[in-house]
This record gives C-alpha cells, structure tokens and sequence, in this order.
C-alpha cells in the first residue's frame, strides 16, 4: 500500500513541473503587463515604466524570472500579488474554503442525484424513464453553464424571489471566520437564523455548478451500469435468490462504481473550472472569482501561484480517487 | 411425485425482427436422487430453458408452460419473492465460466456466507463454520485462509468447486449444472465432474446436467434429453441411448463423436439432415 502511495506521489514530480512552467509561460503571452494595466488610461512615459518593471523583476531575462519563481515554490512561497502586494498564499488560504464548500455541495448533489438516476436509467433501459433521464441528462450536459445560472436567478430570484440573487450570506449577519466555510461558521455563530440564510445562497450555485458533473455521472453510471448487469455474476447473485435491491445495490453497483469513481475524480476539474464561471455570476468570493479578477489585471504572481494550488488539489484529489479506486476494485489492490 | 416437473415449456425473446423462439415445447422431470442430462449443440435451448424454469431470464423473455412445478409447487403462481426463497436454497445452479460467474469485487467468503445469511438463520460464525465446512467437502486446500480470497486469485477448478459449495450451502434437493466444465482443462474436468457426482451422491439431490459433451453424459447421467433449436429431440435412459439411438437426430450426434470416426473427416450433421427430417425423426 505505502508502495502504491509513494509510486502516485513519484509521478506528480514531473506534473508539477510541467504545470508550473505552463502556468508561468501561459499568463505571459497575454498582451500587456502589469504595470501598463495598472497605470489604467493615464499616459505613462517609457521611462517610468521600465522603471517599474524593474522595481518588480519583470525585466530579467524570462529563464531567470521561471526559476527564482521555481526555487520560491520548493521553499513554500508563492510570490506576492503584484496588485494588492497581499501573499498569494495567504489569499488563496482566505478564499478558498468558499470554493471547496461551494464545490463540495455541488459534487455531493451530483453523485447522490447522479449514481440512483443513472442506475434507475439502466435497471429500466428503453423505457420512457430511461429516455427521460438520458434527456435530461443531455441537456444538462449541453447547456452553458452561465446562461443556465441567469436563468435561474431570474426565475427562482427574479419572479419568485424564493433564493437571494449573489453573495454567501445575508449582510445581517455578521460573525468572524472560523473555518471559512461559512455553512459551519454560521452553526457556530449560534445566531439564528444565520445558517437558514447561507443555505438559501448555497442552493442556486450549487445546482448551477452540479449540473454538468451530474449529467456526466448520470450517463456514466448508466452505461457501467448497462455493462455489469449483463454480467455472469449478476446471474449468479439472482440464482442465488438474493432481491433485486441486493443484486442492483451490491452486485451490480459495486462493480459499476469502478468507472463511475474515475469520472467522479474528474469532475473535480471540472468543477473547479466551472467555479470560476459560477462565482463569477453569483459573486462568491472564492479562488475562480479571484483568478478571473487577476487574469484581467496581469497579476502574473497570483495566476501563476493560483493555478500551481488549484494543480496541487485536483493532482491530491486524483491520488485519493486513485487510492478508492484500489480499495473498490481489489483486482488492482491485489 | 417429481422433484421438477415442466410441460410444454415455451420461452419467447422479442426481437426486431419480430418474436424468436428459443423453447418450443419441452418437458421434462426429475425425481430426487436422479440425475438427468441435457446434450444438444449451441442454441438448441438448453440453458435458456433451465434459466426460464428458474425464472432467471431478463423480462423481455416471454414464458409459458403447461405445468411447472418444484417439490408440487406451482412456480408459475408463485410471487417472485417467494420464488427467491426456494432458489439458492432447493433450487441451486452453477455455471459455465466459473471465474465470470463470482463476483470479482467480494471475496469467496462472502460470496458464500451471503446465500447462507439470507436463506438460514445461521449466526455469523456459525456462518463461517459452515463457509469452511463447504470449502473442506469440495476439496478446496487451507479454507480458512481461502475464505479470505478474491475470485481472480484462485483458478478456475477452484472457482468451480467454490461456486459447488456456494450452491451447496443450503442443502439443496436440485442442484442444475449448466456446462460445469466447458471451460476447464481436461483434467480439472475430470475432478470437477468427479466431485459433483460424489457430492450428489453424498445428498441424494436430483441432478441436472447442461452439457455438449456426450462423454459427461456416458460418464454421469441416468436420462438424457437431446434437444436440437429448442426442441427435444428424443428422452431416453443413457444406456439406451448410446446402444440404440431411435432418433436420426441422435444417430447422427453419435456418429459425429470423434471416436467414432472412420473417415479423414468429421461427419457433420447438417450435411446429411435437414431441420425437417430432424424434427420428423424425433421421439418422445
């Protein structure tokens, strides 16, 4: 097991690598820099600006830049934000836990709408539950994920007025960080009220951004699904005289889980692809928010720093899937 | 009273191309102790119709029969919770690919100790007692160890004798063999089919045997049903059969055996028989 482990970990080496010199390479063909943006649509002399420049190092040939960035990261720093001068560390830390809870509810709402619906789709194929699911499924899949947000805010927020439009809690509601995942601090707080309100602001991100992941594993479940149940050893589960709960639920669905778990760990990419698109609409302060805001600005420090951590916590999110994937699937374990 | 007893058994699948009968009209019985053979070439209905008295078919398949009874009860009538009460407990079946038929996520262990959980009242080390007991009866080395073990670490005599001893687990009066060993070696042949008939023996449970094989049927069964494109073809005790073949579906089975060649070439049946003489010859 620690073998496994430490063979997973030997891999990521060469993926860190390669991310970090895609992430420093990729915000530096924009066009413009930094200090151009910065001095917005003042006039700035050439000379000033290579002043500037040079205050920041960002007049140094490109190698040198790459690897004084690289050596900061083998010792922990992440640079500073070239616009706030704040750690990129610091803010990630800050703004993070908003994502992860913000991503954490909408994977949970896509696996457990996704997996039943996927198996109902299989245990029924053909039928008109079956065509519905898949339907639905598509569309989901197909939709943009942005439009899909606004349509929502404008029927649920808008007409209805049944969910708040943006933001993760009422402004009524004051209490200092805790956790930073605002469902917890607001238990914590104690105030009532307090937690009522984040979950009616959780609910229309959470769906917008479960959408795709849940289309994805609705058909994903269904299609394992379609191939286990056609299995020799689901035959041997119904002659042994088990239910068909035991023989979809354990038999079949174990093994269908094998596939689905992989597409589950990929979703974690996508999700945090998407929160950028999702905070985005519904302004939640989480790291897609903040990318976004530091792409606009050149902030190559938090661009750089920001992809390198969102890298760092699909490849560690990738290697517990790669461990589930082992401890569902003995053949691998074995 | 027989032990199984089907009359006009009939299984339908649709397909696109409008309903394909895989069963027509097949009756059989089998009384306790005995053990009775099935042998026809691929798609003559011998599994599906095994399957369809069991009522493990998928529900596109269409089932009908005169009369289908297990120990005088109709399993035509019966809820399909009460039907899951007798199969896996009077009723057990094994299969063909012993090492697909396991489920490779869960260890024999399990797989043996649940058919024991949900058809006794057994505790869960009485469960595991059993488990080991079933290992040691079917020839399986250091149970207790094995009962720990996933199917893709054993091989397939081995999977084979687990799923013997799963099927076993309960007593059962009926034990069904669907081609128990088509996919083993030679040898390992030998000792499943061995062990099957000395288990038999052992229970005096009835037998049926799904086979291809005319030398498994020599070997072990006390009848023999041939079936040719889910039809029966002749029933006849096996002593007769191989001696005096009636049917000319059968004589030519027979002369089709390897052993019984005497050209360069195999016969083959379909170069001397149409399906109308086939069907025309059949006695029952």
């Amino acid at each position: 097991m620690f073998r496994f482990i430490f063979g997973r970990l030997a891999v990521l080496i060469p993926t860190f690598l390669g991310v970090s010199l895609i992430a420093f390479s990729f915000i530096r063909l924009l066009p413009g820099d930094p200090v151009m943006l910065m001095s917005g649509e003042r006039v700035m002399s050439p000379e000033r600006h290579a002043e500037l420049m040079h205050q920041l190092g960002l007049d140094r040939p490109m190698y040198i830049q790459y690897f004084d960035y690289l050596a900061g990261l083998l010792t922990g720093d992440f640079g500073s934000s070239i616009v706030t001068k704040r750690p990129v560390l610091d803010d990630f830390l800050q703004l993070f836990p908003a994502t992860i809870e913000l991503s954490l509810c909408a994977i949970i709402l896509a696996v457990v709408l996704g997996i039943p619906a996927g198996v109902l789709a299989a245990v029924k194929r053909g039928t008109w539950l079956d065509q519905s699911i898949m339907g639905v499924a598509l569309v989901g899949y197909s939709m943009p994920i942005f439009w899909w947000g606004l349509l929502l805010i404008i029927f649920f927020s808008g007409y209805l007025g049944w969910t708040p439009v943006s933001g993760r809690i009422s402004l009524m509601y004051f209490f200092p960080q805790v956790t930073g995942f605002m469902l917890i601090d607001s238990l914590i707080s104690g105030q009532a009220g307090a937690f009522k309100s984040a979950v009616t602001y959780l609910i229309l991100p959470t769906i917008v951004l479960a959408t795709i992941p849940l289309a994805v594993i609705a058909r994903q479940t269904r299609s394992a699904m379609l191939e286990v149940l056609g299995e020799d050893y689901v035959r041997t589960a119904r002659a042994k005289g088990l239910s068909p709960f035991r023989v979809i639920g354990v038999h079949a669905l174990r093994n269908a889980m094998i596939p689905v778990i992989t597409t589950i760990g990929l979703q974690v990419g996508v999700l945090l692809a998407g929160a950028i698109l999702t905070e985005t609409i519904f302004s939640w302060p989480g790291i897609g928010k903040w990318m976004v805001d530091s792409v606009f600005k050149r902030d190559y420090a938090v661009v750089q720093g920001g992809l390198m951590l969102i890298a760092a916590v699909i490849m560690i999110v990738n290697l517990v899937v790669d461990l589930l994937y082992g401890w569902v699937n003995p053949r691998i374990r074995h | 009273m027989s032990l199984l007893e089907v009359k006009n058994l009939t299984v339908e699948f649709q397909t696109a191309s409008g309903p394909f009968r895989a069963v027509d009209g097949v009756s059989l019985k089998v009384d306790e102790g005995e053990v009775l053979a099935i042998v026809g070439e691929s798609g003559s209905g011998k599994s599906v119709s095994m399957l369809a008295a069991m009522g493990l078919l998928p529900w596109t398949a269409k089932v009908t029969a005169d009369v289908l009874t297990f120990n005088g009860r109709d399993m035509q009538a019966m809820s399909d919770s009460d039907r899951r009460k007798i199969i896996g407990k009077d009723i057990a079946m094994i299969f063909q690919e012993p090492i697909a038929s396991l489920n490779p996520c869960f260890t024999v262990g399990y797989q043996i100790e649940e058919v024991l959980r949900i058809h006794t009242d057994l505790s869960r080390k009485a469960r595991r007692d059993r488990a080991i007991e079933l290992f040691q009866s079917v020839g399986i080395p250091n149970p207790e160890e094995r009962l720990g073990h996933f199917p893709h670490q054993m091989s397939g005599g081995q999977c084979q004798r687990v799923m013997i001893a799963t099927a076993l687990a309960c007593n059962p009066k009926l034990l069904i063999a669907d081609e128990p060993t088509t996919a083993l070696d030679v040898t390992i042949q030998k000792q499943i089919l061995d062990l099957l008939m000395k288990l038999q023996a052992e229970h005096g449970m009835g037998l049926i045997i799904i086979t291809h094989d005319m030398g498994v049927v020599a070997e072990t069964a006390d009848r023999v049903i041939v079936q040719y494109k889910g039809r029966q073809i002749e029933e006849a005790d096996v002593l007769s059969l191989f001696s005096a073949p009636k049917s000319v579906y059968t004589k030519a089975l027979l002369s089709a055996l390897p052993e019984n060649a005497t050209g360069e070439r195999l016969p083959t049946i379909t170069e001397k028989l149409t399906d109308a003489e086939i069907f025309a010859g059949a006695v029952r």
